[in-house]
């Protein structure tokens, strides 16, 4: 809340051509303008900048960059490539979606342990996270590409179904699952709408405006993240960075946004 | 070191207009952590702008300014090419210094 407060004090005295508006309307309306206006001045973009530095410096054991990376269209593409993530990965066996990817890459690359790789995937100020940086980086990229992830293959298949299972899956000590929240129209929580992620919009709006900086913390957070919050809101046990289950959700979510025009790294309240 | 600004300078008319943004952390001096200690002010105290050398901002900033802040600014004058610098200096003697061209 502070933080919010201080941010819109900081509209209101350095970004004049943008009007703080204060007009009667919904809590949503109000949030969708506070987001506009602070659009122009993303500080998503220092995460991406800090990010593309860190794709083209050598680091690792094996002192080499990531700009070598297949990220699924070949090494060294990066434009349009997180539009088509997750996917299947012949040379690891797998699918895989743009985190798993890149500590692939900096295990493979880099020569970075596996576990020295999944290391601090949230970031804070003062522990500032590589993976987030990547991300914001690799993601803006995508802008303005329509969300294109493939099902053709049976491993793609099958991740899809297992994404699909955990959103229905109910359990925890409030026997919630995703679709309690986020299976219907015209739901909230405390002040937030909830987004129907089983309709077309909310399935394309959900995925495709993360990675976000969030105001109320300061920092950029991932699509990653965002599942990782949930999982903590629907009180389920944490959700292992890169894992299999990780992977999963992300496939379903990802291509239920399948059309949508990619438009992150986003803001958000 | 801080991180580096990013800063677009562009040319509309005989105006330049220039943003930036700031990564810094701007704490207010007035929270406290997990153990009740008060977190120390921490802000972007004094920012200048110069065009080809001359001072085209001066300002004086306090805590009460966001989180890796962002600026935005006109002057009159300016040319495509030309060099635009930002400056800031914070309350514990941190500075970072950078560039844009106009376009
Ligand atoms: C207890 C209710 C609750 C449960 C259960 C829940 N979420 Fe959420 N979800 C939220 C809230 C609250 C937000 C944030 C809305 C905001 O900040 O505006 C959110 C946001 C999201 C978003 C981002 C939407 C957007 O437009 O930015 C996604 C995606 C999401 N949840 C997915 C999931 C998934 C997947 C699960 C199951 C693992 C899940 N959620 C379970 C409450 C829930």
């Amino acid at each position: 809340m502070r933080q919010r407060i201080r941010a819109a004090v900081a509209v209101a005295g350095f970004a004049c051509a943008v009007p703080l508006a204060l007009a009667q309307g919904s809590a949503t309306e109000e949030i969708e303008k506070y987001r506009q206006a602070l659009q122009d001045g993303n500080p998503a973009d220092l995460w991406e900048m800090r990010g593309e530095g860190l794709w083209r410096t050598p680091a690792g054991p094996k002192k080499a960059t990531l700009e070598q990376c297949d990220l699924g269209k070949g090494p060294g593409v990066v434009k349009g490539a997180y539009a088509e993530l997750p996917r299947y990965f012949a040379d690891a066996g797998r699918v895989m979606d743009l985190e798993t990817r890149l500590v692939w890459c900096r295990v493979t690359l880099q020569g970075l342990s596996e576990a020295d790789a999944k290391k601090n995937p949230y970031g804070s100020s003062n522990r500032k996270s590589d993976n987030e940086a990547l991300v914001a980086y690799v993601t803006s990229q995508s802008r303005g590409i329509p969300m294109n992830v493939r099902l053709d293959n049976p491993q793609m298949k099958e991740a899809f179904a297992l994404g699909e299972k955990i959103f229905y899956f109910r359990g925890g000590p409030h026997d919630f699952a995703c679709a309690t929240c986020h299976g219907e129209d015209g739901k909230r929580i405390r002040l937030q709408d909830l987004p129907n992620l089983t309709a077309k919009a909310g399935a394309q709006k959900g995925y495709s405006t993360w990675p976000a900086y969030r105001v109320s913390q300061g920092e950029l957070r991932t699509f990653q993240w965002r599942l990782n919050d949930c999982f903590r809101q629907q009180r389920f046990p944490e959700l292992e960075f890169a894992s299999p289950a990780s992977i999963a959700l992300t496939t379903f979510l990802a291509y239920n946004a399948n059309g949508a025009p990619f438009d992150a790294p986003a803001i958000k309240r | 070191m801080a991180d580096p600004m990013k800063i677009r300078a562009n040319l509309a008319g005989d105006t330049t207009e220039v943003k930036v943004l700031m990564s810094h952390e701007m704490e207010t001096g007035q929270r406290k952590d997990a153990q009740g200690k008060v977190i120390p002010a921490w802000f972007i105290q004094n920012v200048t702008a110069t065009w080809n050398g001359k001072t085209v901002l001066s300002a004086e900033w306090g805590p009460a300014i966001a989180k890796n802040p962002f600026l935005s600014f006109r002057f009159k004058g300016g040319a495509r090419g030309d060099k635009v610098q930002v400056n800031w200096v914070d309350n514990r003697g941190d500075k970072r210094s950078d560039e844009a061209t106009i376009a």
